[in-house]
């Protein structure tokens, strides 16, 4: 065993593939942040790595599942929900949490998206959405805000953003929630309730991205980016606190009356099992 | 003796084989195999799930794959387009998912309802990058099953994925199949496998090779044994690389790795008395059409043979080089119902024997099959 390099938690050394640190994301970025959110959660549930598969896709945050000790597969670009279908419905035993970028999530992987809201499949989706393709080089995503710049767009993006939030809940989202970096401790906690919820669990996570979404547009410290981010978003007392032109945080919907689908699979070949015993 | 439809030969191929996961979308001439399955697969415990589009399919079998086995789709040219990006994450990951491609004429939605065979070539190089994938292709109903089975299995034990190269012919047809052969199954993973190569559990490298150069079994997800995989060039251990020396090391391992195993895989019904001047050759259901004109000209006296491969990839180069070679072929007939896909790669393998003989090419591109008697006038007109 390797000596492991301080400072370390008890949950980190369980959660964290430490041979491969030190990761390669950008000083002042949002994802560890949303990572270690996730690991408390994940260590706050009693669960073990051995029953967690943690997926990811492609781009900056596509390399989280490489950095915990779980079964990992990071996989490619906008397919990390279809992968983790597959490995949900196989082995419906598995915690299944699937770790996305914005671009990756609900650009390229979007149909995947909002099929699994309809499915109700067993996935806790968190979407680390910073509002640029970050590891291409900063370009336009679906969530960067309009006239905000980019290396796609450079004299504003023409295109208004689309929300994660009614995306999902069109879909038909069991859990769907915002969070962002600004806020730790709202951020752990409504992850850890979307760890918990029994399928389709979605939360938005607005995160800084200074080296790009901040530098284009004139806001590269990450401190003064979190700043921004905090006051364009609030905490919402209910779902209909609705203030103008900010992004309200919080639990949108928490339905738990709607069975997960792995369950439902899992209801059928007993039924048919059954039936099949009386005829035979 | 039981009359039965081409695709659900294979859908009872995958059944009888333990198939325990399907994704797929709906698309012509391959749903019936959906259908069937969605039907049998829960009677035995397995899922079907009909996914939003051909991506999300080939990624839920891939996600299957990783967690339990091999994982089956079917689909047709468009879709089998769509599922290129996925087929090449199953080959870098060396993930087992089987394809069925019920190949139907094509470019875009081309004839949708009629037989075509344009998928040859896209089966073995579609995606991009140097990858290993295992072709076959039946030439009738009952191959469909058997070829379907092997398909699974072979992905399944060398942990590559498997194009089924079926057509409209074959998979809507209803053909006389005298008896099932005995079923071959999928093999289970076991921990005791992986511990064989793996002293402990917690060493274990996904991307490993073991003494004979192969790549270790995957483990059963629930033995407690933990792993990383990627798209992207790895090392070992399944964590992205760039160095030159640890990629150059997996992608070549990659590309060999059906060349490795090429005396298991290669399969081809030759037929033929050694004296033959003139070979006809063909895969899919126009391999039966050149067969019926290779059994009449036989009769009629004329020295043909026939070489039908049913595994594509890798391709039977050296076996058919031997065969022209013993018979003293001096002519080749393709029928095949593309611009000549077959042709191109028997040319170049037997180029590469040095081998010079004459090539004809009969090709349809407009959904109606080649008849036997097509061939024939071909070998009339001498």
């Amino acid at each position: 065993m390797v000596k492991k390099p301080l400072p370390y938690t008890h949950t980190e050394e369980k959660w964290i593939r430490d041979r491969y640190l030190p990761h390669q994301w950008c000083p002042g970025c949002g994802i560890g942040m949303i990572l270690k959110a996730v690991i408390d959660g994940m260590d706050d549930l009693g669960w073990e790595p051995e029953n967690v598969a943690f997926i990811s896709g492609i781009g900056c945050t596509g390399r989280s599942s490489g950095y915990v000790n779980a079964h990992t597969f990071h996989t490619i670009h906008g397919r990390a929900i279809p992968v983790a279908t597959g490995i949900k419905l196989s082995h419906p035993e598995l915690h299944v949490v699937a770790m996305l970028g914005d671009g990756d999530g609900i650009a390229i992987g979007g149909n995947h998206f909002i099929h699994a809201a309809k499915r109700n499949i067993g996935i806790t989706a968190i979407i680390v959405d910073n509002s640029i393709y970050g590891m291409t080089g900063g370009q336009v995503s679906p969530t960067t805000p309009e006239n905000m710049k980019s290396t796609t767009s450079i004299y504003g993006a023409l295109e208004p953003p689309m929300d994660p939030i009614s995306l999902a809940l069109g879909a038909g989202a069991t859990f769907v929630a915002r969070a962002a970096t600004w806020n730790p401790v709202h951020m752990r906690q409504i992850i850890k309730k979307a760890l918990e919820h029994d399928g389709f669990a979605i939360v938005d996570v607005k995160s800084q991205c200074p080296t790009y979404f901040g530098r284009y547009n004139g806001i590269s410290d990450p401190v003064e980016l979190m700043n921004w981010y905090k006051e364009h978003t609030y905490i919402m007392k209910d779902p209909s606190d609705i203030r103008e032109g900010k992004l309200p945080l919080g639990i949108f919907k928490d339905d738990k009356s709607k069975v997960e689908l792995s369950k439902k699979y899992r209801q059928l070949f007993e039924h048919l099992r059954k039936e099949g015993e009386n005829n035979g | 003796m039981e009359l039965v439809f081409g695709n659900h030969a294979a859908a009872k191929a995958a059944i009888d084989a333990g198939l325990r996961f399907y994704a797929g979308y709906p698309i012509t001439p391959s749903s019936e195999i959906a259908e069937e399955l969605s039907a049998e697969l829960p009677k035995v415990g397995g899922v079907f799930i009909q996914m939003e589009d051909e991506i999300g399919s080939i990624n839920a079998c891939i996600g299957a794959a990783y967690a339990d086995r091999v994982a089956l789709t079917a689909t047709s040219g468009p879709g089998f387009a769509l599922m290129q990006e996925g087929l090449g994450l199953a080959s870098m990951a060396e993930l087992p998912v089987v394809i069925i491609d019920v190949m139907r004429g094509g470019p875009s939605t081309g004839l949708a309802t009629l037989v075509g065979e344009g998928d040859l070539l896209m089966a073995i190089w579609g995606t991009h990058g140097d990858h290993p994938v295992i072709v076959v292709s039946p030439g009738n109903v009952k191959e469909f099953y058997i070829y379907t089975q092997k398909a699974l299995v072979w992905a399944e034990t060398h942990r590559i994925p498997a194009v089924v190269l079926a057509d409209e012919v074959i998979g809507h047809s209803y053909q006389w199949v005298d008896e099932w052969p005995e079923p071959i199954k999928i093999p289970e993973r076991t921990k005791e496998r992986v511990l064989e190569i793996f002293e402990n559990p917690d060493d274990y490298l996904p991307f490993a090779t073991d003494e004979d150069g192969h790549v270790v079994p995957l483990p059963p997800i629930d033995a407690g044994i933990k792993w990383h995989m990627t798209g992207s060039a790895h090392d070992v251990d399944g964590f992205p690389t760039i160095m030159p020396e640890k990629v150059k090391r997996l992608i070549e391992r990659l590309w060999q790795k059906v060349w490795d195993i090429r005396d298991e895989l290669i399969d081809y019904e030759y037929l033929g008395d050694g004296d033959a001047d003139i070979l006809l050759m063909s895969f899919a259901s126009m391999g039966m059409s050149a067969k019926q004109a290779y059994l009449e000209l036989k009769e009629e006296g004329y020295k043909v043979a026939l070489f039908r491969p049913r595994v594509l990839w890798p391709f039977p180069g050296d076996e058919l080089a031997d065969i022209v070679k013993k018979n003293g072929i001096k002519k080749i007939i393709i029928p095949e119902l593309n611009a000549g896909q077959l042709m191109l790669l028997t040319k170049a393998f037997l180029a590469d024997k040095g081998i010079n003989v004459e090539y004809v090419g009969i090709n349809h591109q407009y959904g109606e099959m080649i008849s036997p008697d097509e061939i024939k006038e071909a070998v009339y007109n001498g």
